[in-house]
């Protein structure tokens, strides 16, 4: 296991500069630059801003500096947009926003989402199932920027419960709106998962030999079928968790949270460089690590799998 | 329900307060009664880029240092000019030496005196390449001596014609006559700045903990893309007047999220959704406005060497004009009161009269009829159509009007309009480097005065994306600044950009907002949208 540890370590980090140089390339192959606007800056101008931030200088040099900055410093360097922040305090703001209604939001999908489908599953083509069912179509279907802007109309407009958005520091109240409309469609798909694999496993010939010995049903369930209906369902937490994680774009948008999914996309858009590469090796890392994690898992839950 | 929603706004409004809240009152001159809790919250779209007056580049920034410094003079209601830190001024015969004389009881936030040393040293950093500060043209604008110079590393830094006299005089030296020099001064990268405090933080001079300001209002708290407080300032010189207790920004960036949280309560200002404000007229007759803005909509034509052949011909480009009947434009679809625009300088602009260009005397029917006669003469008709392409930034609203004008253009003209839209960066570039046919555009002035519009059209000017040039209007615009009455040379640039026409003017702007109707003192008449949160109170319901 340590050996595994050690190698996928060692693969994290070509990967990580690989994902660093293929968004610089990209980032910079994109028209248009941070400092280009609707009232484009005179040329001394534009060319006094360029060598304030190092752009005026050739790409692999820009590319060298950044990362030597990183390495050496842990330092990604200053928004081109936001003037008066660095990417470390972007980060170090807007992470823990995210990260909050991102953990409870995979709490609330793993409670409720996997529960669901296993009940359903073990009570197939009853009214319990066609109900999980139901709930897993529909909250799959229903995108979180239509479901966001009609919880705040209920709760905050109509029914004047909760707080349209804001963070206030991650008080409870600003935590409700976001994590239901952030969770529901992980839920449903947890659900839906779940659901599927379980009847899966229970169709298969072990299971019928665990049932044939004469072992109570709820041996055969809890010993031989949960651990491998619950393959896939890991495979599918790993990358779920990062993505809740780093952040949703809508849901920083509409609930005003602060969080890093909207700076993500924005920095995109507005060309901030730094902010782009910053978020997008922290998304990479946290990928790598989770997936190791998954992995690990996997060993656990399948004693076919030896490391 | 209701009564548990106030019961967590007052919570949370008591929870921000710092100080002990303002007992009810009555205001002073008008004898109101005020509100317990004076806070004004009001919405942004965005985050603003920053709050240091020689760095910032966008209006929520802008509004946010108007609160925190104060310059030499401020706009009242209306956009005249009233006393700040300069009391007034003095100018030389030829208008290009100006002596400004400061206050001496304006104060920094931490007791300091705010003295002409502080405008020189902020105007330097302004005009300083280190600084790198996206409005160091505004020294440009300005006509401040040397600043060119300075811009480029040339000249160093003393050399900008700028100096404190003495703590209470600030002499301005131009480089050429400028009448209109003092209308300058409102804006805020002019503002003064601590040499002391940025010296000792850097860039983390703005952080709430470190700034020192000296307008009415002193940074409290900032979270980015959450919230952003501003509490008034005991040290400025003129507190006692002031009645705001506290400003705070909420940052949320769907329009319509906005909307249902002001009409919640969370707010007392958000901007009327695009597209729903004679709707929300109707329904919130207190409180939706519609104000002038100095903002003009239009469509630049390519006469570039990249642009297409047919726009070279004078008589295609009027055609194109004369076909667009702004009317529609701005009753059918805009409908939030913006004004239909045949001059490229709005209307609002303080000394402009709107000169009678052809167009606007006509009816759409004969501006039709003129439009396809001329267009024949062109040698373009139904059997050799005239293709032409229009590029805009992706968004709902100018793929509308992108639409009606390409086809009022196919039914009066013939014309084979194609439509495409870019991702906004990538449409500046696009635009920027002349690879466009018909460029939509938007300009606001930089302060109020017809040249900020009418600059655009300088051959010179870096902003003339159609690539214009014509000698007259370069010597127009010249002899402007020097003028006492620049109104004639106005009017005759006008004239000008209606028969050349190197641009479509389609309509000028106006911002509809909700506001509360309990907030009072926001200057509607002020064209440039800037108001000061000192100028606002709150009235008891």
């Amino acid at each position: 296991m340590l050996n595994l540890i050690v190698r996928r370590v060692a693969i994290a980090i070509p990967t990580l500069l690989i994902i660093l140089v293929i968004s610089f390339l990209l980032m910079h192959a994109a028209p248009g630059g941070p400092f280009t606007s609707e009232k484009p800056l005179p040329p001394q101008v534009l060319a006094n801003i360029e060598a304030k931030y190092g752009l005026d200088q050739p790409i692999y040099k820009q590319m060298i500096n950044y990362t030597v900055g990183i390495l050496t410093e842990f330092d990604f360097g200053p928004s081109f947009k936001y003037k008066d922040r660095t990417v470390n305090e972007i980060i170090a703001q807007g992470f823990p926003v995210t990260m909050t209604y991102g953990v409870w939001s995979f709490i609330v999908a793993v409670f409720f989402g996997i529960p669901l489908g296993l009940i359903a599953a073990l009570r197939q083509n009853t009214k319990t199932d066609y109900f999980a069912v139901s709930f897993s179509i529909t909250a799959s279907v229903l995108p979180n920027f239509v479901m966001a802007p009609l919880l705040i109309l209920v709760f905050t407009l109509w029914l004047g419960l909760l707080p349209g958005g804001g963070w206030n520091d991650g008080s409870w109240q600003n935590l409700v709106l976001p994590v239901i409309a952030l969770s529901t469609s992980y839920t449903a798909e947890l659900t839906r998962l779940t659901r599927a694999s379980l009847l899966e496993v229970l169709r298969s010939n072990y299971i019928r030999t665990a049932r044939a010995k004469g072992l109570p049903e709820r041996t055969v369930i809890l010993r031989h079928a949960l651990k491998p209906a619950m393959l896939p369902v890991i495979t599918y937490l790993g990358p779920m968790f990062v993505g809740l994680i780093t952040g949703s774009f809508i849901i920083d948008s509409i609930f005003s949270t602060g969080g890093m999914g909207y700076f993500f996309v924005n920095s995109a858009l507005n060309r901030d460089y730094s902010v782009m590469l910053g978020i997008t090796l922290l998304a990479g890392g946290l990928v790598v690590l989770f997936n190791l994690i998954v992995d690990l898992a996997y060993g656990w839950l399948d004693p076919q799998i030896r490391y | 329900m209701k009564h548990c929603m106030k019961a967590i706004l007052l919570a949370t409004a008591v929870g921000w307060a710092s100080g002990p809240l303002l007992a009810a009152g009555a205001h002073p001159t008008t004898g109101e009664a005020l509100a317990d809790d004076q806070i004004f919250t009001y919405v942004t779209g965005d985050e603003h880029t920053s709050v240091d007056p020689q760095i910032v580049e966008d209006t929520t920034g802008a509004a946010i240092v108007r609160d925190l410094f104060e310059g030499l003079y401020n706009q009242d209601a209306d956009g005249n000019l009233v006393p700040g830190v300069a009391l007034s001024h003095t100018t030389n015969a030829d208008k290009t030496v100006y002596t400004f004389t400061l206050r001496d009881n304006a104060k920094w936030s931490d007791g300091k005196t705010v003295t002409a040393g502080d405008f020189e040293y902020a105007w330097k950093r302004l005009a300083d390449p280190e600084t790198a500060s996206p409005y160091q043209w505004f020294m440009e604008v300005m006509n401040i001596k040397n600043a060119g110079g300075v811009m480029s590393g040339d000249m160093p830094v003393s050399e900008l014609g700028v100096k404190a006299l003495n703590d209470t005089t600030l002499e301005v030296t131009l480089a050429g006559s400028m009448s209109y020099f003092p209308l300058t001064t409102t804006h805020g990268s002019t503002f003064p700045s601590p040499q002391w405090v940025i010296e000792a933080h850097g860039t983390d001079w703005i952080k709430p903990e470190n700034i020192v300001s000296n307008g009415a209002y002193v940074l409290t708290k900032h979270v980015p893309n959450e919230t952003l407080e501003r509490e008034r300032n005991p040290m400025y010189w003129n507190d006692a007047e002031t009645i705001m207790e506290k400003v705070v920004i909420k940052i949320v960036n769907d329009e319509n999220v906005a909307l249902t949280r002001y009409l919640a309560g969370e707010f007392d200002k958000t901007g009327v959704p695009t597209g729903q404000f004679l709707k929300m007229q109707k329904q919130y007759p207190a409180e939706v406005y519609s104000n002038p803005k100095l903002c003009t909509y239009y469509y630049s034509l390519n006469m570039g060497e990249n642009g297409p052949e047919a726009l070279k011909d004078k008589r295609v480009r009027q055609a194109l004009s004369y076909a667009i009947d702004r009317d529609i434009i701005v009753e059918n679809i805009l409908q939030a009161g913006q004004f239909p625009a045949y001059t490229f300088t709005p209307g609002a602009t303080a000394g402009f009269s709107v000169p009678e260009v052809a167009a606007a005397t006509m009816s759409q029917a004969e501006r039709d009829a003129k439009a396809a006669e001329l267009l024949s003469a062109a040698g373009y008709d139904k059997g050799n159509p005239l293709a032409i392409e229009i590029l805009y930034n992706t968004s709902e609203g100018h793929k509308k009007i992108a639409i009606a004008i390409s086809q009022m253009w196919k039914q009066k003209l013939g014309v084979e309009a194609t439509m495409q839209n870019q991702e906004w960066k990538t449409f500046l570039s696009t635009k920027g480097e002349g690879n466009y046919e018909v460029g939509r555009a938007g300009w606001c002035g930089d302060y109020n005065e017809a040249s900020t519009f009418l600059d655009l059209v300088n051959s010179k000017s870096g902003y003339n994306d159609s690539k214009f040039s014509n000698a007259e209007v370069d010597q127009l615009l010249a002899d402007s600044k020097t003028s006492d009455n620049a109104q004639p040379n106005y009017t005759r640039i006008e004239e000008i950009i209606a028969d050349e026409v190197p641009l479509i003017s389609i309509y000028h702007y106006t911002s509809a907002t909700f506001l509360k109707s309990s907030i009072k003192g926001w200057p509607h008449e002020n064209v440039e949208g800037n108001w000061y949160s000192r100028n606002l109170y709150k009235v008891a319901e």
